[in-house]
């Protein structure tokens, strides 16, 4: 059957509704717990095993050793894919993914995030 | 009249998505040729997957495409687990088959809104973009990102999905259903979007077959083929769910084709959210993988994808080799744009839903000459400046 | 006197003024309706500055370099002139003499035909098709739009778009029976103004998905500023003058309340017109055509006929 204008209920039902965009940033939205944001690193728990490093997709993280049993972490955020195979493949959960993604610098040295251990 | 005028559409036009170079000739606003050329989203990932280990390679084939990056990524890792002849459990099965599910709602819902869009119909594209959204939070929650969702691994999934989580999706399910079952009712009422699709780039079933079509594009036929039911990968041999087809052959068949098959895809994810098994998420799997090779089929929500995977017994893959769906159908695309108008254009090249990112791969030229030529830099971007001068 | 009444209100600035807020009105019930936020009240305005700022790029290939350069010109005079005979208040508009119903009719026309002139020497392939698509769509709804426009002048017996003002709701409120033919003839009137006008579902020279953008493709800068606010001119002057014959116009109010009713009446039909372009698609030419002579021009006429009946009786 033909009816023309059969989109009509829904452009009613919208005059009711509240606009569906989310005025960022003014709001913003709530991110589930299983968001991938940028890696975070804590030097306590990693043993220098480098399997993050071997297992990076984009080669975006470096480990350094800066004495004995401790080692510091350089995030290169501009190559980051934010798979999160480097928090897996880390048997010592050393690494975790946070949920920050504000990330947008002007320069790319600024991208560069290096780890020390305190 | 009989002068005939060239025009060219692409590779930078409003009505294409993602680039290619169409060549039509018309007689007023008939099309009366059409040419095609592909080539402008290579991004050479079959020569770089060489040169990464198994486990990077999963993440570098499910950025092939955004909208189907499940399909590749979890078509690689049957192909992975194949040769190592790794089981995969049946918990992961059910997992992966419910994110594939998902990532057909959205490509389908996706599809809706950008052919609304190519036809004039601008409500339709904001409201049925407005519902994705919701998909996409579903998928947020479950992989932790909306497109490129890495959730996969050779061997099984990465991330579990909780109790919480499952009855969200039984909810977003229920919202998603009232809202697809509207659209199914204005896309089958409004005129004027029946008079922009009835009819329209008519594909006849012997060209379907001859040409290989695939997918909504060959169901929308009447070709009854479909990977899940007839080669079932996964879990899909255990859940029940129906092939829709339609016998129309035209734009509005591929429309009913897709509508109904997002309406199977919340049947199917209510089923494997209900009968979710329990035990583990993965199966170890070496990082050598022995020597063999396997080639994989798999359901994409524009057709059937295969991959091939050669393995040597090395961290590396030998070859990989990567056939979308857009590239079988992109065959079929000119006997539907043959005596058809100008202005039907658009949505008889969005009727196969292409996606270019999966399609342009590499292509193998065998020539009698032996001899072989080294060109630098500069002198292939001279070529291609002449070539674009000669195209415009 | 004159000068300010030609330049300021209900003239010139007024018209414009008034052409880049009902864009705003348009933009924004067109959002709301899909469930968007739409965009801010001087939006027009900065989106008309910032076109005027912008380079202007002729492209090589025209030949008539001088036409090319006036033919905004003259639809926006066409435009502007047209809105001296419509009756914004009460008191009559600027000038007034029988048979301005037929002036303004065909200053109407003139901006679609120089669309597609403009479409015709700017010698790309998609500006010449959405030229000779714009003349295409000219044959379908100018015949439905005039003799919709003669219903209310048969009714009053008078060619003068005041007078028809002014009698026609005292008619009305006499006659109750006439509100059929004004209805249909206003039913059909309005679906011929958005083809007029180009908005969906007849936007069919300017389909950005078909045609980039038809016959404006080649367009820059300040001659493109000058063709879009000819459109929303001609939306001004197309709304307004519908109001005036079928709904009133400023009458039966006065003075400012009387302006205020112009307003309210022609803010009712823009939002008439929003909800027609959100609730569908566009529609191919040739189906425009059979639309036209099938289903619109049959409605006008058998409108028309009606009217005359009831008048003789």
């Amino acid at each position: 059957m033909i009816k023309p204008g059969a989109i009509w209920k829904e452009l009613l039902k919208n005059f009711s509704r509240k606009p569906a965009t989310v005025l960022y940033p003014k709001e913003r939205l709530n991110l589930p717990p299983n968001f991938r944001g940028r890696p975070m690193y804590d030097a306590s728990k990693c043993i220098g095993c480098m399997l993050c490093v071997k297992d990076c997709p984009a080669q975006a993280i470096q480990i350094e050793k800066v004495a004995e049993k401790s080692y510091q972490c350089t995030f290169y955020l501009g190559r980051c894919i934010f798979c999160g195979q480097c928090a897996d493949s880390c048997n010592k959960g050393a690494i975790t993914m946070s949920q920050v993604y504000e990330l947008a610098a002007f320069t790319q040295p600024s991208m560069t995030d290096t780890v020390k251990p305190v | 009249m009989d002068k005939q005028i060239i025009l060219p559409i692409g590779p930078q036009h409003p009505l294409l998505k993602e680039p290619v170079h169409f060549r039509f000739s018309i007689e007023g606003e008939k099309i009366v040729e059409a040419d095609i050329r592909l080539g402008y989203n290579h991004r050479g990932i079959e020569k770089a997957a060489e040169s990464e280990t198994y486990i990077q390679d999963l993440y570098m084939i499910e950025r092939i495409c955004g909208i189907c990056s499940m399909t590749h990524a979890t078509n690689f890792a049957h192909a992975v687990e194949e040769i190592a002849k790794v089981e995969v459990p049946p918990r992961a099965r059910y997992i992966r088959v419910i994110v594939a599910e998902l990532e057909r709602l959205h490509s389908h819902l996706l599809w809706l809104g950008v052919a609304g869009h190519e036809i004039g119909f601008d409500t339709f594209f904001m409201v049925a973009w407005r519902d994705r959204e919701v998909v996409m939070d579903l998928l947020e929650g479950i992989t932790g990102n909306r497109v490129n969702y890495g959730i996969n691994k050779p061997g099984g999934v990465r991330k579990d999905i909780s109790d919480a989580q499952r009855k969200e999706l039984q909810k977003g399910m229920d919202i998603l259903e009232e809202r697809i079952r509207y659209y199914q009712k204005v896309a089958l009422e409004e005129p004027t979007f029946i008079a922009r699709v009835a009819g329209i780039g008519k594909l006849d079933k012997e060209i379907a077959i001859s040409h290989g079509a695939v997918g909504p594009t060959a169901r929308g036929s009447g070709i009854t083929y479909d990977v899940r039911r007839d080669l079932p990968y996964s879990a899909y041999g255990e859940i029940p769910f129906n092939v829709i087809t339609s016998d129309r052959g035209d734009v509005l068949g591929r429309t009913i084709v897709r509508i109904g098959e997002m309406l199977e895809s919340i049947n199917i994810i209510r089923y494997a959210v209900e009968h979710l098994p329990e035990g583990p998420l993965a199966a170890r799997i070496p990082r050598r993988i022995p020597a063999g090779e396997a080639t994989t089929r798999y359901e994409a929500p524009r057709g059937e994808c295969i991959h091939y995977v050669r393995a040597n017994g090395t961290e590396v893959p030998d070859r990989v080799k990567v056939r979308a769906p857009t590239m079988a159908n992109l065959v079929s695309i000119r006997s539907t744009l043959l005596n058809q108008e100008v202005a039907d254009i658009p949505i008889i090249v969005a009727a196969i839903d292409p996606c270019l990112s999966c399609t342009d791969r590499t292509l193998v030229l065998l020539s009698n000459k032996q001899s072989s030529e080294i060109t630098t830099w500069a002198e292939l971007r001279k070529k291609s400046l002449a070539k674009t001068k000669r195209l415009l | 006197m004159i000068l300010i009444k030609i330049f300021f209100f209900p003239g010139l600035l007024f018209l414009m003024t008034y052409a880049l807020y009902l864009q705003w009105f348009d933009r924004k019930v067109y959002a709301r309706m899909q469930n968007r936020v739409g965009p801010p009240l001087f939006q027009p305005v900065a989106d008309f500055l910032k076109l005027l700022s912008k380079q202007t790029i002729v492209p090589s290939s025209v030949q008539e370099q001088g036409m090319f350069w006036i033919l905004p010109l003259i639809s926006f005079a066409a435009v502007a002139t047209s809105f001296l005979f419509i009756p914004v208040t009460a008191s009559g508009p600027f000038y007034s003499f029988p048979g301005d119903l037929i002036i303004v009719a065909y200053l109407l026309t003139l901006p679609t035909l120089v669309l597609a002139l403009a479409g015709w020497i700017s010698t790309t392939s998609y500006s010449i098709i959405g030229g000779i698509r714009c003349l295409s769509q000219l044959f379908s709804y100018e015949v439905p739009f005039f003799i919709a426009l003669l219903v209310p002048a048969i009714a009053v017996n008078s060619w003068n778009i005041a007078t028809i003002a002014t009698h026609l709701p005292h008619l009305v409120a006499t006659h109750p029976l006439y509100m059929i033919p004004l209805a249909l003839a206003f039913f059909s009137g309005l679906i011929a103004l958005q083809g007029k006008l180009e908005r969906k579902p007849f936007d069919i020279p300017d389909a950005e998905t078909e045609l980039v953008a038809g016959p404006f493709t080649e367009y820059s800068g300040r001659l493109f500023a000058l063709f879009r606010i000819t459109l929303d001119m001609e939306m001004v002057v197309g709304i307004s003058l519908l109001s005036a014959i079928f709904l009133g116009g400023a009458n039966p109010l006065m003075g400012i309340p009387g302006f205020v009713m112009f307003l309210i009446k022609t803010l009712f039909v823009a939002f008439l017109l929003a909800a027609i372009k959100s609730a569908t698609a566009r529609i191919r030419i040739d189906q425009l055509i059979s639309f036209g002579w099938k289903i619109l021009a049959p409605v006008s006429i058998v409108a028309l006929l009606l009217q005359i009946t009831m008048i003789n009786l």
